[in-house]
């Protein structure tokens, strides 16, 4: 440790760099979104300060109650598929050796991959015509003619791009449960053999009660990421049919870039970004409580 | 055991399927690749897909280029930024240090996606749209939180004697970082260089509100247009996956040959 008045101006010079960073391009827009809800702005005129008027339109705001109620459902159908699939998988291949070390590369593989280029995969095996999936469905005869999985009907959509977002992250919940139970101290779940309990015994007695912290702080990441979903509707149906696959994110951008309504975009931003924070708090907690 | 085998190969299967179907159609000759039903594995083997796209709009060559320029640009400005900074925090008695750590972790606690829109009116003033640097700056700024804290811990763990010998060998704080601490601290700036590269080549929503102008989409952004937009009138799929292909071969090589970094690093910036 550098000491003394000369280490405290050094440190700072060390600092100030990531700092300004922040403060330029993470607090400074911060604080413009905040003043830019407050007007009603377009790209074409000046601003004209509105006061509280863009929150009470979007709370009057037909589309951003279908984009806010859709993007609930989506989160709330996926997050648990990816827990309990995710905790499932992980109690699968936690042990160390060869075959669950190669399953568990191989089922992470999709994570480091990018949502929009995976998206742009699923586009494709779920096209209609060209897609491979209503070519195997038909083949095996569970379809007599193609499905329309993306863009005619909301629910069918969604669970079309549910099932490519699963296959997508489902490893990253994986890697971090097989951390996690591979962290449960050994003489704890010997001595719940030596007690003669079951592998299901030990699993729901001692593994998961061991590893919820685990399961609570995915949950919350996935459940952020849920929140904040874009690129897969964006490409895998662009919202159709009628903006009702439009996501509270996509309705931000739709907002803000091709309709330029950047006071109204400023303002849905905002609430988006007060919603996401009670989960992020949450999270921060939990794991500030992990440290100490 | 058996079991257990055959559950870990249907899952393999099913996880790897996808990514090898596409190979393969990328392989496909053009007819066979706009085949309607479409074949499951191709009847001949050709790399026309990939010589459409290498030629699509102003060439595959532009979009990878761009991609990796701005990843590049991005590792280069988080590690400058927090390197520095972790130095800092874990080795001076900088005054209002946790207050510090907590704005620099701001981003953190507001998600970009909402930020996203005042970027761009501030970044259109100073020609920062359209622009790879600008690009990167929203991909550090994303980046920053976790590379910041893995760092920090990172020099937090060099042992103190060995600062110390440097000390008395009167080596200045420029120096022991040179010789002390960054030989120290190589995988956790491994870690940080992985992840701020994975982000930035695969990131979309940021490029698409920064980059308006064809000549800077990148890789996601040009595929993403192209699946609408080509010179056949439908969709080019083949074209597609041949993109698709590209797109994911650098991030699965980098992940296989760095596996123990991608790991490492999730598992300490998940537990933030």
């Amino acid at each position: 440790m550098r000491k003394g008045y000369r280490g405290r101006l050094v440190g700072i010079v060390y600092l100030a760099p990531a700092l300004v960073f922040v403060l330029a391009f993470t607090a400074y827009p911060l604080g413009q979104m905040a003043w830019m809800s407050l007007h009603s702005w377009s790209l074409l005129t000046p601003p004209r300060w509105v006061g509280l008027a863009n929150y009470d339109r979007a709370f009057g705001d037909t589309q951003f109650w279908v984009s806010f109620v859709f993007t609930l459902k989506y989160t709330a159908f996926i997050t648990p598929i990816l827990i309990i699939g995710g905790y499932l998988i992980a109690l699968l291949v936690a042990r160390n050796d060869p075959v669950r070390k190669v399953t568990r590369t191989v089922v992470f593989i999709p994570v480091v991959i990018g949502l929009g280029v995976s998206s742009l995969l699923w586009y494709w095996l779920f096209s209609t015509n060209f897609g491979l999936i209503n070519a195997a469905l038909m083949d095996l005869g569970l379809v007599d003619k193609p499905v329309l999985w993306l863009g005619a009907d909301a629910d069918t959509s969604n669970w079309a791009i549910i099932a490519s977002v699963v296959w997508k992250v489902i490893g990253f919940g994986m890697i971090l449960f097989v951390g996690a139970i591979q962290a449960v101290p050994n003489d704890v779940s010997e001595a719940a053999l030596v007690d003669g309990a079951s592998y299901r015994q030990r699993v729901t007695k001692v593994i998961i009660p061991l590893t919820l912290r685990t399961v609570l702080l995915v949950t919350l990441v996935s459940v952020i990421g849920s929140l904040l979903a874009f690129d897969q509707f964006y490409i895998m149906t662009a919202g159709q049919p009628q903006n009702e696959t439009a996501t509270s994110v996509f309705y931000v951008y739709l907002n803000s870039f091709p309709y330029l309504k950047l006071g109204y975009g400023a303002a849905l931003s905002m609430i988006l970004a007060a919603g996401i924070l009670i989960f992020t708090v949450v999270q921060l907690l939990l794991t500030r409580r992990s440290h100490s | 055991m058996y079991l257990v085998g055959a559950i870990c190969l249907a899952l393999c299967t099913i996880m790897i399927m996808p990514l090898v179907m596409s190979v393969l159609a990328s392989l496909k000759p053009t007819a066979e690749a706009a085949a309607t039903p479409p074949t499951y594995f191709p009847h001949g083997l050709s790399f026309d897909s990939y010589q459409r796209l290498w030629d699509y709009q102003l060439g595959l060559p532009t979009y990878v280029g761009n991609s990796l320029g701005t990843a590049l640009l991005t590792i280069l400005l988080t590690l400058g930024l927090t390197v520095p900074a972790a130095y800092a925090l874990a080795r001076f008695p900088v005054p209002f240090k946790e207050v510090i750590f907590v704005v620099l972790l701001l981003a953190l606690i507001v998600p970009y996606q909402a930020l996203l829109t005042p970027m761009f009116l501030m970044f259109a003033k100073v020609q920062l749209t359209n622009s790879l640097v600008g690009l990167a700056i929203v991909h550090t700024a994303i980046q920053l939180p976790f590379s910041l804290y893995i760092l920090r811990n990172s020099f937090a763990a060099v042992p103190l004697e060995l600062e110390e010998a440097a000390v008395v060998d009167g080596s200045s704080s420029l120096q022991a970082l040179r010789y002390v601490f960054l030989p120290s601290t190589v995988p956790a700036i491994v870690t940080v260089a992985l992840f701020a590269f994975i982000t930035s080549w695969n990131e979309f929503l940021g490029a698409l509100v920064m980059m308006s102008r064809g000549n800077r989409f990148t890789l996601p952004l040009i595929l993403a247009t192209s699946r609408t937009e080509t010179s056949l009138g439908g969709t080019d799929w083949g074209m597609l996956q041949a993109g698709i292909t590209i797109s994911i071969i650098p991030c699965v090589l980098v992940y296989l040959l760095l596996q123990r970094y991608y790991v490492s690093g999730l598992m300490s910036g998940a537990v933030k």
